[in-house]
């Protein structure tokens, strides 16, 4: 999704860990996880598409992605989805091993809390919490804690930041309705949270609030995590 | 019960454009989770989670040596004075209350929530033996009256209004015009009190059996369970194998966070353990104390990789947790058990096939995991239900070749590069609206924005343009 979606998304994260002096490759024969076809129980689509992603990363040493939910299934799915393959399991531990998102890798691997850089402007910002980030990865204070430390900016507290926005990839395919009436509710949530914009971790999520938002004619109010990041390390520069 | 869970997606579309339905369970839901928090973490977070954590390995550990467990359970409450029955289906349950009944010439009976005469139907079974039968929880009454069936394991009327519960009791029992709650709550006590002392038999469902001093432990808040295992000269008691734990300690655990997240009690107002029939010289109590041992289905799922789904202690907070029950209410789920445990284990109890849609009503957030109180990995089980209908072929055509497709396109590099290249393009195809298995989207959402050029191309041209590191 931030191949075709946001690339620019792709784009903040490099320059972040540029800024960082983190050196970055991509290794262009990297697709997609194989998330979707998983996620609604075709096992064997998600295996032979994973088995591309552990080929397009078998020269790297650590993983960095913009998204929680892509980090969790590498993680936590990739070596159940391998138990019966004795060539690829270790390969797919490996994997599991070295992947991280972004700010977990910023905050909890590296250490650094603090990009000394601000944003242009004040801004009060709001989090969501992508469901699987949080609960599967455990991630709700690396964020934070970033952006926290940017300068002009107020961080506003909500109680709707750990409630699904609906998405839940094809759930929001094959049960349109129910999810789109979730959807609302979050809609309807942000509108009254009191932030200038939402930050998220996972384009997923970013997409489903926004085009939810665009279908009502109201401009998007959710950003990503990373793309606020780079904002601000360009405005230092 | 019948089962109707295949029409989850039209009974769900029902249910959003019920504003009297969505307006209640949002409300019940709500306030639900809300008061589980508080509760469970009254005493700080690591505690709560502590209490938690303990509950999930009793659980589990019961579950391991299950079968000791049922034997030592029917030994010991034999040597109570409590009978002990054993049903493998719902049939032979409803079969043995029926000899009961028989037996000790009952004709009236009154009930206290039980989820497994759900199951069951054993309501249908009594009355079409001309045996009357009464629901004595408010809720249940009130199901009861209005001929429906519970929408919540905790709270049966949950998907009702207050106005229309008041409707129902003007019309079907005859109350006397009230808007106050306590007014309505006295009359149904007052009614319920004549039938209490009139009934012959008792049913019960079960809380927890408690193996090493055969009790029957029931928790409830309305004493109408009291009243109904006490008062009628028979008591009969329908619970599920896997209710059966080791301990008087292993109770103490388990019923403090079965209130905490069921109701956001510390502790229900009434807590019953039973330990058999009247004693000589006792002045009260049951003649007769039966307790039926429902399988129905629980020991294909304990021998299959979904036993950890019968820890469930039938609490409810993964239905209030859930953001899609929260919309759906419970009737969508077409079966005893709705929520996040329902799709579990409706289509477990009652076949893959005949439940397809209920592992998918879910976006897999992960929160019924994490407000469980035996902390069972419900996500990870939908997952693995969704696994075992692609297998057995119960997955849709269109699903089948769209998800084939799309895995190829993914497999290789080339075509991804291509895809990303010309999905810009493409996108001036897609007008406002998407087609085929995509339309729903666009009903609540824009399509998505395909960018000009993707990460692919961007990284690229970013490596030709300099011989350094992009």
């Amino acid at each position: 999704m931030v191949d075709m979606l946001y690339p620019y998304t792709g784009m903040s994260a490099v320059e972040v860990l540029r800024y960082l002096d983190i050196p970055v490759d991509f290794p262009a024969g990297q697709t997609c996880c194989g998330q979707p076809a998983f996620n609604v129980g075709y096992h064997h689509e998600a295996r032979e598409v994973a088995k591309q992603l552990i080929k397009a990363f078998e020269n790297s040493a650590l993983i960095v992605t913009p998204s929680g939910s892509c980090a969790a299934i590498i993680r936590h799915e990739y070596p159940k989805l391998f138990a019966n393959d004795p060539v690829l399991l270790a390969e797919a531990e490996r994997l599991a091993s070295i992947t991280w998102e972004i700010t977990e890798y910023l905050v909890d691997g590296l250490g650094i809390t603090d990009l000394q850089s601000a944003l242009k402007e004040p801004a009060k910002i709001a989090f969501q919490d992508a469901c699987h980030g949080l609960r599967t990865l455990g991630l709700k204070q690396a964020g934070r804690t970033l952006i926290g430390n940017l300068e002009n900016v107020t961080i506003i507290d909500w109680d709707q930041s750990e409630i699904c926005c609906g998405f839940g990839g094809l759930f929001s395919v094959k049960m349109p309705d129910v999810s789109g009436a979730m959807l609302q509710k979050k809609l309807d949530n942000i509108a009254q949270c009191g932030a200038d914009f939402i930050l998220i971790g996972d384009v997923s999520c970013l997409t489903h609030i926004n085009s939810g938002f665009k279908k009502q004619g109201k401009p998007p109010a959710v950003r990503h995590i990373v793309d606020v990041l780079a904002e601000s390390i360009r405005s230092q520069i | 019960m019948k089962i109707n869970s295949k029409n989850f997606i039209p009974a769900a579309q029902v249910a959003i454009h019920d504003p009297d339905l969505q307006k209640a369970v949002s409300t019940g839901t709500h306030s639900g989770f809300t008061k589980r928090q508080a509760a469970m973490f009254a005493d700080g977070h690591e505690h709560g989670e502590a209490m938690r954590q303990q509950a999930a390995t009793i659980k589990r550990y019961s579950l391991s040596i299950l079968p000791e467990l049922l034997e030592q359970a029917e030994e010991n409450m034999q040597a109570n004075g409590i009978k002990v029955l054993w049903a493998v289906d719902a049939e032979e349950a409803n079969q043995h209350v029926l000899e009961i009944a028989r037996e000790h010439h009952v004709q009236s009976v009154v009930k206290s929530k039980s989820m497994v005469t759900e199951e069951t139907g054993l309501n249908h079974t009594l009355e079409a033996a001309e045996i009357k039968v009464l629901e004595t929880d408010l809720g249940e009454y009130i199901v009861q009256l209005g001929e429906e069936t519970p929408s919540h394991i905790v709270v049966p009327v949950v998907h009702k209004t207050k106005a229309s519960i008041k409707k129902l009791l003007i019309e079907k029992a005859g109350m006397p015009p009230t808007d106050d709650t306590e007014e309505m709550a006295k009359f149904a006590r007052e009614t319920l009190r004549s039938r209490f002392l009139d009934a012959d038999m008792g049913i019960s469902g079960g809380n927890f059996i408690i193996a090493e001093t055969g009790s029957l432990c029931l928790v409830s808040n309305e004493g109408n369970a009291r009243l109904v295992t006490s008062i009628p000269r028979i008591h009969v008691a329908l619970v599920g194998i896997e209710k059966v734990i080791r301990s008087v300690e292993d109770y103490a655990t388990l019923t403090q966070v079965l209130p905490r997240s069921a109701t956001g009690q510390i502790m229900t107002v009434y807590t019953h353990i039973i330990n058999g029939p009247r004693l000589a010289g006792e002045t009260d109590g049951p003649e007769h104390v039966y307790v039926i041992l429902v399988d129905n289905g629980r020991s294909e799922i304990y021998t299959s990789d979904y036993c950890e789904a019968l820890a469930c202690i039938r609490c409810g907070a993964c239905l209030n947790a859930c953001p899609v029950y929260q919309i759906t209410g419970g009737h969508a789920y077409g079966w005893v058990y709705p929520g996040p445990i329902g799709a579990v284990v409706t289509p477990l109890l009652k076949g893959l096939e005949n439940a397809s849609p209920l592992p998918y009503a879910s976006s897999l957030c992960g929160i019924c995991k994490e407000v469980c109180p035996v902390d069972i990995d419900i996500p990870r089980m939908l997952l693995d239900v969704r696994r075992d209908l692609v297998k057995m072929g119960e997955s849709d055509l269109i699903w089948d070749i769209s998800i084939k497709l799309w895995a190829q396109g993914m497999r290789s590099e080339r075509i991804f590069t291509m895809l990303g290249q010309t999905a810009s393009l493409g996108q001036n195809l897609i007008s406002k609206k998407l087609a085929g298995p995509l339309s729903g989207w666009t009903d609540y959402r824009s399509p998505p924005i395909f960018a000009q050029k993707s990460f692919h191309q961007l990284w690229k041209e970013r490596r030709g343009k300099s011989n350094e590191q992009p």
